[in-house]
């Protein structure tokens, strides 16, 4: 590849911010999204969905409803079990303490026997149109005996609690540790002092703004299905689907995910919807159609986080953390999504050493199924929940021993000249700079005149406070081998094949896929920069299997990580090539052919080709080395990550609240983010700027909350509260990059830096801003209610009210 | 079933339509006008607003009978006929204010009548208000706004008034 320490930026090439490709067709209509998509001929399925939580099906009765006007076909779980359907699969598998696998109870496409979640399908209906089928649905006859249900973790696992699976004793799906108790309680024998905290993460509903669509198709000439479907990762629901559910061999199935309105991880899993379409298209001969429905989505689409966690940290007297002890229980729902179990364990406790150089750690994690939806990866999966603890955590720590939570935060740093840095949790670190991006954090949100500025906001009644987070994740899962052996059943590398055309445009054809990421820019401008071509030269195709060789999809910030570098060994492929026609055509050595800004030159000459001249060498071969040279010029690469990438920073945000009415209002927010090589600054700024919001909606907003009987009380965006425009300030956006050592683009990904470091960084400054009133705590989200309440109760019990009154 | 006529971005159209048929299923499912979005159930989210007689709606609100006789402009309708954008959604391309780009036709319509709807000017917060009906989730609103803001002059034609900060 070429040289990238070169500073000088080139006209859509690598550090430029041309405009974005994709705008046009978004911004004029031209959008094709699934639910844009009408095959002919097609019928349009409804779900009937359980409303208790917890049931036992006795009897379902289709005669009138099949009777309605416009049905087609009505499908129950009995069918799809003659039809020996299996269950939609978990792709994870984890083993408890005791060596036992994680319980693993089928999870069928439509429900059989029993209901266990509010949402759960029952029966798909399928008619001429969507309001046919939803008026047959509402003449189905469904007898369900309601059966107590657990909605809640602390619940699920108290003696005698209903069980969501007869198979799950005590709700439990498994029980995991990782890293040294012994060492762990060494270290703790000697503190000085111990920081404690519970917190409660949040269940959070991702809500994409485009709701999920599928529609399956079937051609009965050539016995091929397609499935359009809303997801993040087409190649891997053919997969699961193909193999695990319908039994579809890949040649048969194709699987096309064309633009997608948002993912978040919330479209990353294969769902039942998906397979019941496709498996009802080729038993009707006709195509299937099934559109969600906001209120279908928030009892459908996975939910995210919802842990619940108990830590201590032992520190010595210069505040050097000794050992951090973690317990957590992590809600899995009712069924096991497609990536659950590893979110709390392999994505959330290896990174319990956050930036911090704690040399002893012990994490617990008991998984509980509750009669919920399922619980899976959201926007940073698993990182968020770590980084909230442990930012918290410092932050009592620092307390705790009276320091400075700047001081105790450097007090604790892992050192730049300790990288590559070995946690004792598993992970290897190679890379990071937390001095300098903490240093201009600070200095962007100007940290030093905090104190001013509440003494100002006291004048005027109101109470300001300041909070950071120092936080660093794991992105572009990998290398497949480790994660195969830490449980994933699938391998974690990417695709790419970059088809250069007689002309000397190029088609870059990526596994991974884009519902927001601007791919179809950024990967062009990769291209353009390495081969030296026009950006407007470069297409980028993605979310068809029937195009794209292979590919892993879009997820965990791995996109230009892991399928940038599969692009790159491609490029490099296409240009060791390019060297053999330009040396056969310049008559010189190969070894004396080096290729720079899309030039072939013959070393120390001024004789060179350029990249046009050797494209259309290779398709009209007739002077050319056709005995040792294929012709063509068109190259795939797969590429196997050799470690996780680690971005990083520090985030600084600062808020007032209203005294009298709890609101907690946004002053400022920075970000000072270390994702290692940016391609496309103006796209980096958005991912940030997108991930910090959602990150404050689960500080200040956002909740999922389920009654005791497992009804999903917030279940619309009337009840459930999405950031909106007037909630969020402007956020300052600053990089401070360390390249990522093992890929060859240095990159480390951007995608879920906003969400993860965030959160925290919103409660430490509301907690600071209740300084006066002994809080040491407050969860998320922190509601007016929540702090007027917390305010209220601090008066009441005598704290200080604010100076200025 | 209702006959109506209606004009949708400057054409005349005819269409049957059930008395419950929204505005926004007569324009994706008959009109094939597929730039207006459905992302919720309940009128919140704003991903289907259109103007119709030069006001914004939200197209999942108003049922299509209703739209007998109207002027209906969709997202298809901005752009002049040769494909140069209308400055809303320039200024979205221009400041990055979309990514999946599915709020985006709602966000730019909405955006236009923020704009038309304040002849002397537009404040950050009187645009942040001003899209309180109308959820994005991808970019964090901020160059949502700040597109929006760079709209006004060139709709306006004018520069935006410093006493309107």
């Amino acid at each position: 590849m070429n040289d990238m320490s070169n500073p000088v930026i080139i006209k859509g090439g690598i550090g430029d911010s041309p405009k974005r490709t994709e705008d046009h067709r978004f911004l004029s209509g031209k959008g094709r999204y699934t639910d844009d998509i009408n095959r002919p001929g097609q019928a349009y399925a409804y779900f009937k969905r359980s409303d208790v939580a917890h049931g036992v099906i006795k009897s379902i009765d289709t005669t009138a409803a099949a009777a309605m006007p416009g049905v087609v076909a009505i499908y129950t779980g009995e069918d799809i079990a003659k039809a020996g359907i299996g269950g939609v699969p978990c792709g994870w598998q984890l083993h408890s303490k005791d060596g036992s696998p994680m319980v693993e109870p089928p999870h069928p496409i439509l429900a059989q026997g029993k209901v266990r979640y509010v949402g759960d399908a029952i029966a798909m209906v399928i008619a001429e149109t969507t309001e046919q089928a939803k008026d047959a649905a509402e003449a189905l006859v469904i007898d369900i005996e309601t059966l107590p249900a657990v909605s809640e973790m602390r619940a699920a696992t108290a003696p005698g609690a209903a069980l969501v699976h007869d198979a799950a004793a005590g709700n439990i799906c498994f029980d995991w540790h990782i890293g040294d108790k012994a060492a762990v309680d060494a270290a703790f024998a000697t503190a000085f002092k111990i920081a404690k905290i519970d917190v409660v993460n949040n269940r959070l509903i991702p809500n994409p703004m485009e709701p999920r669509a599928a529609i399956g198709d079937f051609d009965q000439s050539s016995g091929e299905h397609t499935l359009y479907t809303t997801s993040q990762n087409p190649h891997v629901i053919r997969l699961l689907m193909g193999a695990f559910v319908l039994q579809i061999p890949e040649h048969k199935l194709r699987v096309v995910a064309p633009d997608v309105g948002g993912g978040f991880g919330a479209k990353i899993f294969h769902y039942i919807e998906e397979a019941a379409v496709t498996w009802a298209a080729a038993k009707l001969n006709r195509p299937v159609k099934w559109t969600c429905e906001r209120g279908e989505a928030f009892i459908t689409d996975a939910h995210g986080r919802d842990h619940i966690t108990h830590a201590e940290l032992a520190m010595a007297e210069d505040g050097k953390f000794l050992g951090l002890r973690v317990n957590t229980m992590a809600n899995m729902g009712a069924y096991l999504s497609t990536f659950a179990p590893s979110v709390p364990t392999y994505l959330s406790a290896t990174l319990l050493a956050g930036v911090y150089t704690t040399p002893a750690i012990y994490g617990e994690v008991k998984a509980i199924f509750t009669n919920t939806v399922p619980v899976d990866a959201y926007r940073g999966a698993g990182r968020p929940e770590t980084t909230f603890l442990l930012e918290r955590l410092v932050d009592v720590a620092a307390k705790e021993m009276g320091m400075d939570r700047v001081a105790i935060r450097r007090r604790n740093f892992i050192p730049i000249d300790a990288y590559p840095y070995q946690t004792p949790v598993a992970l290897m670190y190679d890379s990071g700079n937390h001095e300098a991006t903490l240093a201009r954090c600070m200095e962007i949100a100007d940290w030093n005149g905090f104190e001013a500025r509440r003494a100002a906001a006291a004048q005027r009644g109101k109470l300001r406070g300041i909070g950071m987070s120092t936080y660093l994740e794991a992105c572009g899962i990998a290398p497949s081998a480790v994660a195969g052996a830490l449980g994933a059943r699938a391998g974690l590398y990417e695709v790419a094949n970059v088809r250069v055309h007689p002309t000397g445009s190029v088609t870059v054809f990526t596994g991974t896929h884009s519902h927001g990421q601007g791919h179809e820019t950024t990967f062009a401008q990769l291209v353009a920069d390495q081969l030296g071509v026009p950006f407007e030269s470069v297409e980028v195709v993605h979310g068809d299997t029937a195009k794209i060789p292979f590919g892993m999809g879009t997820y965990g910030s791995r996109s230009l990580a892991v399928g940038g570098s599969a692009m790159v060994k491609a490029m490099d492929k296409i240009i060791a090539k390019g060297k053999k026609i330009a040396a056969h055509l310049m008559e010189a050595a190969v070894d004396d052919i080096e290729f720079k800004d899309g030039k072939f030159t013959v070393t120390g000459t001024d004789k060179s080709k350029s990249f046009a001249e050797i494209a259309i060498t290779a398709y009209v071969p007739h002077n050319y080395p056709i005995e040792e040279v294929e012709p063509g010029l068109d190259e795939t690469a797969f590429y196997d990550p050799k470690n996780f990438t680690y971005p990083g920073g520090c985030h600084i945000c600062e808020v007032e609240i209203d005294p009298e009415t709890g609101v907690v209002q946004l002053i400022a927010f920075t970000a000072v983010d270390d994702i290692g090589r940016v391609i496309n600054p103006m796209i980096v700024h958005g991912q940030v700027h997108g991930g910090v919001t959602q990150g404050i909606g689960q500080a200040l907003l956002e909740h999922a909350i389920y009654d005791e009987t497992g009804q999903l009380l917030s279940g619309s965006l009337m009840d459930y509260t999405m950031p909106r425009a007037d909630n969020i300030v402007n956020i300052h956006v600053g990089t401070e990059s360390t390249m990522c050592t093992h890929n060859p683009l240095g990159a480390k990904g951007v995608g879920e830096v906003g969400a993860i470091g965030s959160p925290p960084a919103v409660i430490n400054a509301v907690v600071d801003a209740l300084r006066d009133y002994g809080v040491t705590h407050v969860d998320m989200p922190a509601t007016a209610q929540k702090i007027w309440s917390i305010i209220n109760a601090g008066i009441n019990a005598g704290a200080p009210r604010m100076a200025a009154e | 079933m209702a006959q109506i006529n209606l004009t949708v971005n400057g054409k005349a159209a005819h269409a049957e339509v059930e008395s419950r048929t929204l505005l926004v299923e007569l324009l994706r499912d008959q009109l094939h006008l597929t730039g207006t979005h459905v992302g919720c159930d309940t009128s919140q989210c704003g991903a289907c607003v259109v103007s119709v007689d030069g006001k914004s709606v939200k197209s999942c609100t108003m049922l299509a009978v209703q739209a007998e006789g109207a002027q209906v402009i969709t997202i298809e309708g901005l752009a002049a006929a040769d494909g140069t954008l209308h400055p809303m959604q320039e200024m979205f391309r221009e400041h990055h204010g979309l990514q999946c780009g599915f709020c985006t036709p709602g966000m730019v319509m909405s955006g236009i009548d923020l704009v038309e709807s304040h002849p002397d000017g537009l404040t950050e917060q009187q645009i942040r208000e001003g899209l309180e009906g109308n959820i994005c989730r991808c970019t964090g609103y901020h160059n949502i706004v700040k597109a929006i803001a760079a709209a006004w002059p060139l709709m306006h034609d004018k520069q935006m008034p410093q006493a309107a900060e």
